[in-house]
């Protein structure tokens, strides 16, 4: 009787293994310094290079000289070792490997710490640092210290304008920004079926902001669909009786709109509480909420209208960008008077396209609040797609229920 | 394998966006790192943090799985960093690069003398000892090699 992580990785919470890496990636920012560390390897050939990714997205297209070599050698070095490449515009490393490439009982891991979100697909998808890939490039395989388990058991369904964010961030409130360190999280229970694969994947983005190691969904009938879309055939993977260190219970019929006010992440509070605070930016992406779900709800609730504050949109993948110009979503975002960008990270990290200003607060669908993220003397609150929205909309920091016609 | 130096104390929850900002990660230059570590936190820091002790608050290094935030501290000097909690990537990558890293939760008094030794897991600072979490054998052949790129080369 295992947990999913200790099905995965073949052994009980608590012990070390080396286990083979079904699939290992890293971004233009981390795999700057991964190559640098398999030069100084001496390593030779890549273990797996049709397991192994290279994808462009934290400064693309490059915004300067520096970045643009630094690029230029990760490009040759992929065409060299033949691995699997996204330049520029493809996307954000975590929906690259969402879109029917990471699968079902894998071993994943990525040079970012947000690798946990492909967790979505019951895979033991894990962040580690650079130095760390470049061995795992080397043996195609690394050790692990099998976590313990939380169980985050799910029940009844959203109601109103609460969408799969709201949900993180009240887990994330709940536990608090290290009340999982070391842990795993597993998403249970009756609510589960309610969920689509992009909210499973924002449920399981922000699990490393509670300092676990990666959050998880079993495969179902959800994730079989999903993947078929791609091509892709999964099987499905049923819980099994087995010892948590600890079981948290939500009630999706009780998550409220809320944010998370900074710097940081557990600071949530109910969005009505927030009401009125002035508003100079509303950012809609990231490997958080930058899906065609997110994309597709924003437009529904600014569409016909004008947004009362400047409004970036970062797409998080080029398919995501495709379906929402194929089906007048992008058109909408646009006519409501949204910047979209190219796909990928956008302003998120605070190195371009959309730095904020010196005591500027800008209200944004993704992970992180941190003091200076995205800009030196800059605020950033947290919230859901139906939060940005309606916040857009008036300018300033609001509740979506009202704004959220069904 | 052993550190010591001055104890020099931090809060909880310090983030790799505090370590090193996201502005700097763009160069290969290691010495920039450590110039600008902790900028946005105490902009007079990065130049005390040379043969220091770092004795943080719980889960240092949350956040971004950035390395430059561990190089920028073994750039800038420091000798090892004690916490009584890490975020696991940080640990990990302080592993690797190694720059010693230990879990140990005490009173940190600025300046006071601490002496760790990872292999008996025993910190002693000001008179008192203290008993670290200890770290598994291999965290600490690469500790000893220095680092896992010399751990690597080493076993070839
Ligand atoms: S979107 Fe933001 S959080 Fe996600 S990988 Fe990019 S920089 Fe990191």
């Amino acid at each position: 009787m295992s947990t999913l992580s200790e099905r995965i990785l073949g052994a009980a919470a608590g012990s070390y293994v080396d286990h083979k890496v079904d699939r290992a990636y890293a971004h233009d920012g981390t795999g700057v310094l991964a190559l640098a560390s398999w030069k100084a390897m001496e390593a030779g050939c890549i273990a797996d290079p049709g397991r192994t990714c290279l994808i462009f997205d934290h400064i693309a297209p490059a915004n300067n000289s520096v970045a643009a070599g630094l690029q230029q050698e990760l490009r040759t070095f992929a065409g060299e070792q033949e691995i699997c490449f996204s330049d520029i515009g493809g996307g954000i490393c975590h929906q690259v490997m969402a879109e029917g490439i990471a699968l079902p009982g894998e071993v994943i891991v990525g040079a970012d710490s947000h690798t946990c979100t492909l967790g979505a697909f019951g895979a033991f998808a894990t962040g580690v640092g650079a130095t760390d890939m470049a061995a795992i490039w080397a043996e195609g395989a690394t050790w692990f210290r099998v976590p313990e388990t939380i169980a985050v058991n799910l029940t009844g369904r959203f109601h109103g304008a609460a969408e799969a964010k709201d949900l993180a961030l009240t887990y994330v409130g709940r536990l608090g920004m290290d009340g999982a360190t070391y842990r795993a999280l597993e998403f249970l229970g009756e609510g589960v079926v309610s969920l689509s694969m992009d909210s499973r994947l924002t449920i399981c983005n922000m699990s490393v902001e509670t300092g676990a190691k990666t959050g998880l969904f079993y495969a179902d009938e959800t994730t079989a669909r999903f993947l078929e879309g791609f091509g892709v055939h999964a099987e499905s993977q049923e819980p099994e009786d087995c010892c948590y260190r600890e079981e948290l219970h939500l009630d999706l019929g009780e998550i409220v709109p809320v944010i998370a006010v900074p710097p940081r992440v557990d600071a949530v509070r109910p969005a009505k509480e927030l009401e009125g605070i002035a508003l100079d930016q509303v950012f809609l992406g990231t490997c958080t909420n930058g899906r065609y779900e997110d994309l597709a709800r924003f437009a529904r609730i600014v569409k016909g209208q004008k947004v009362k504050v400047r409004t970036i949109v970062a797409p998080a993948s080029r398919s995501t960008l495709i379906r929402a110009a194929g089906n007048g979503v992008l058109a909408d975002l646009l006519g409501a008077g949204c910047t979209v960008l190219s796909p990928g990270c956008g302003p998120c990290l605070g190195a371009h396209q959309g730095v904020i200003g010196e005591g500027e607060v800008c209200l944004s669908t993704s992970n992180r609040n941190f003091r200076n993220r995205m800009g030196v003397g800059g605020e950033i609150y947290l919230s859901s797609v139906a939060t940005a929205a309606a916040s857009a909309l008036s300018g300033v920091m609001t509740d979506p229920e009202g704004y959220f016609a069904v | 394998m052993r550190f010591e130096g001055p104890a020099l104390c931090l809060g909880p929850d310090i983030d790799t966006d505090l370590i090193i900002a996201g502005r700097y990660l763009r160069t290969k230059d290691r010495s920039l790192w450590a110039a600008h570590a902790f900028e946005d936190l105490d902009p007079a820091l990065a130049g005390e943090l040379r043969g220091k002790v770092i004795v943080a608050g719980k889960n240092f290094g949350c956040g971004s799985s950035r390395e430059q935030a561990v190089i920028a501290l073994k750039e800038a000097g420091v000798r090892g960093v004690v916490a009584p909690s890490f975020a696991r990537i940080f640990f990990r990558n302080a592993i690797n690069i190694g720059l010693p890293v230990a879990e140990c939760e005490f009173a940190c008094r600025e300046g006071e003398q601490i002496e760790a030794d990872l292999r008996t897991g025993i910190l002693a600072a000001g008179g008192r000892s203290y008993r670290m979490n200890p770290l598994s054998p291999r965290m600490l052949e690469i500790l000893a090699a220095g680092g896992l790129v010399e751990w690597w080369r080493g076993r070839r």
